[in-house]
């Protein structure tokens, strides 16, 4: 009986009508060709655009101006910064829930992917390319072309691609810190639309102002050593416009949500670390004394924080926790970051100390107001990037590098308001730029999975995986 | 034949284990359980918020004994398992009908030997 129906059944009825199933698969064939199709021609067009000479210059052996001691050092810089995305996947990943850790870690682990390859077609050009209007890059390098292996006027020892890599890591942080802000409920295929347009009109932006030739945060004499305003303000603001467009997770403050695994969090918190040496010291963009500084005072920037939030919480709640130190410790990092290679050690540590009480406070009272930073992106690197930004117009010294400026402990006032207004106009750009963003995808695209997705998890709903499958 | 379930502190396991090895109860099974009873839980800190953790790790032990060895089977698990603070657990005492040893196919108090 059995074997009769299994012989009549498929090839006469599913041949004539497709079910819905099948349908779906074809609908599915059909997208994958298109894709595949589109990316064929954007890769010819690459080819077509590709500039020839800098493939001539590879076989050049000798070009003037480099120094092998900073290339060696710029590659290990920007191959510690790109462990940083990574990393960061690991440490959000060990804060959400287990139902999430899959989906969280995907939204870093795509942002290294679209990132690189918009840096690589526009991104570095809108940054680093020749000003427009103070405001931004025009598209002389689009697919970095006319980047060669020559230096460039802005790292004048290494060859221009390794400058332009180095940055792409950069680029690929940003948007993926953003990402602890809107953890277990944004639709995964609007967060790689939200990724291409916030490094396209954000990122890229404010970049240009605060690094690029002509940019008017730099014309104004504005400090950033290594990103504070351009990747941990900008980042934080922007996590606020999140946190405010997308809602509260469901059930936020009714129920419990702890951390489900905070061995993991710690893993991802020490390579962070360890990048974050490549991040500063890296901004030098040479090896050197400037480069040793930044160094130093990341280590002691860090652990000063560390010591401050553990030290608060004690005293606060009776009790160290080892999630209290990591946060602890990731604000002294934010915080230094715009002054590691402007200020002394002794002002590191007093702007460790800073960042880490004050990042302590601001989420302590995250409870009272009502949304719903789920890991706290802007009590860390939003409050750690401005306590820094400021505390650079107060401490950053002439002696310790002549290519900054004295601040107010040195009795020079001008740094501190250029940074207080560089520091303001960051947030605002970045604030109304990303609620701009979000509110556009919201209504072409929808940016909540639905309530249903998000009781299930975005491991299953969204990626049809689950992490841990601890049964046989 | 009656089977003893025990929901007791996690770290008093061996100790248990120990005692009712000695007094000659053959098999148990072990199974890792979360709950509550009177004691309602603990507090958590995360990152500045406080949580009330409401379901604590516990262990639940099954044994099935003949009749004659209850008493000081459940002697055994409350001297070892009491600490005399509040969340030691609870024993719940049960009958059982049959017991069949799966390789052999022997039945009732055999089986369980």
């Amino acid at each position: 009986m059995a074997e009769s129906l299994e012989k009549t059944e498929p090839s006469v009825v599913l041949q004539k009508i497709d079910t819905p199933e099948e349908k779906r698969r074809k609908n599915r064939i059909k997208k994958v060709a298109i894709f595949t199709l589109t990316l064929l021609i954007t890769l010819a067009a690459g080819v077509f655009l590709a500039n020839k000479p800098s493939l001539v210059q590879n076989e050049n052996s000798v070009i003037s101006g480099l120094d092998n001691t900073d290339i060696v050092f710029m590659i290990v810089s920007a191959i510690l910064v790109m462990l940083m995305t990574p990393a960061l996947a690991l440490f959000y990943g060990g804060m959400v829930r287990k139902k999430n850790v899959l989906g969280t870690i995907m939204q870093s682990f795509t942002a290294l992917g679209v990132v690189s390859i918009i840096w690589f077609v526009y991104g570095y050009s809108l940054v680093f390319g020749p000003d427009v209007g103070h405001l931004i890059g025009n598209f002389d390098f689009l697919m970095l072309k006319s980047v060669s292996l020559a230096p460039s006027d802005i790292a004048p020892t290494i060859p221009h691609q390794l400058f332009a890599a180095f940055q792409m890591m950069f680029a690929c942080l940003t948007p993926a810190l953003i990402t602890g802000a809107f953890a277990e409920r944004f639709k995964f295929k609007s967060f790689i639309i939200f990724l291409i347009l916030w490094t396209t009109f954000i990122y890229c932006p404010l970049a240009h102002w605060v690094w690029g030739n002509g940019g008017w945060i730099k014309n104004m004499g504005g400090l950033d050593f290594a990103g504070g305003l351009v990747i941990h303000i900008a980042s934080g603001a922007a996590a606020l416009a999140c946190c405010l467009v997308l809602g509260s997770r469901k059930g936020y403050q009714k129920e419990n949500m702890p951390p489900h695994n905070l061995t993991l969090t710690f893993i991802g918190l020490m390579f962070l670390w360890v990048g974050w040496f490549g991040f500063n010291a890296g901004s030098a963009l040479c090896a050197g004394t400037l480069a040793t500084t930044a160094f130093i005072n990341t280590q002691i920037g860090a652990t000063a924080g560390l010591l401050a939030w553990i030290g608060v919480e004690y005293l606060h709640r009776g009790k160290a926790t080892v999630l209290g130190g990591m946060s602890g410790t990731l604000a002294g990092l934010v915080g230094i970051t715009p002054a590691c290679g402007f200020v002394n050690s002794t002002s590191a540590i007093a702007i460790g100390l800073i960042a880490g009480m004050v990042c302590y406070i601001l989420t302590t009272f995250k409870g009272k107001f009502k949304y719903d930073d789920s890991l706290d992106v802007i009590g860390i690197h939003g409050t750690g990037g401005i306590v820094g930004s400021i505390l650079t117009g107060v401490f950053a010294s002439v002696l310790v590098n002549p290519a900054g400026a004295d601040g107010l402990a040195y009795g020079a006032v001008h740094l501190f308001n250029v940074q207080v207004i560089s520091t303001l106009a960051s947030i605002f750009f970045a604030f109304f730029g990303t609620l701009i963003l979000l509110l556009i995808i919201k209504k072409l695209f929808g940016i909540r999975v639905s309530e249903f997705e998000e009781m299930q998890g975005l491991d299953i709903s969204q990626h049809g995986e689950n992490a841990y499958r601890l049964q046989i | 034949m009656k089977k003893i379930e025990a929901i007791i502190k996690p770290y008093k396991i061996e100790e248990i284990k120990n005692s009712l090895v000695e007094i000659g109860v053959v098999g148990m099974t072990v199974t890792y359980v979360e709950g509550f009873g009177s004691q309602g839980g603990h507090k958590e800190i995360y990152r500045t918020s406080e949580i009330a953790v409401s379901f604590i790790p516990k262990i639940k032990i099954e044994v099935v004994i003949d009749d004659d060895k209850l008493d000081e089977t459940i002697d055994a698990i409350i001297k070892h398992a009491k600490t005399g603070t509040i969340g030691d657990g609870k024993i719940f005492v049960y009958n059982i009908e049959n017991a069949i040893r799966i390789r052999t196919m022997e039945e009732g108090s055999i089986a369980i030997q």
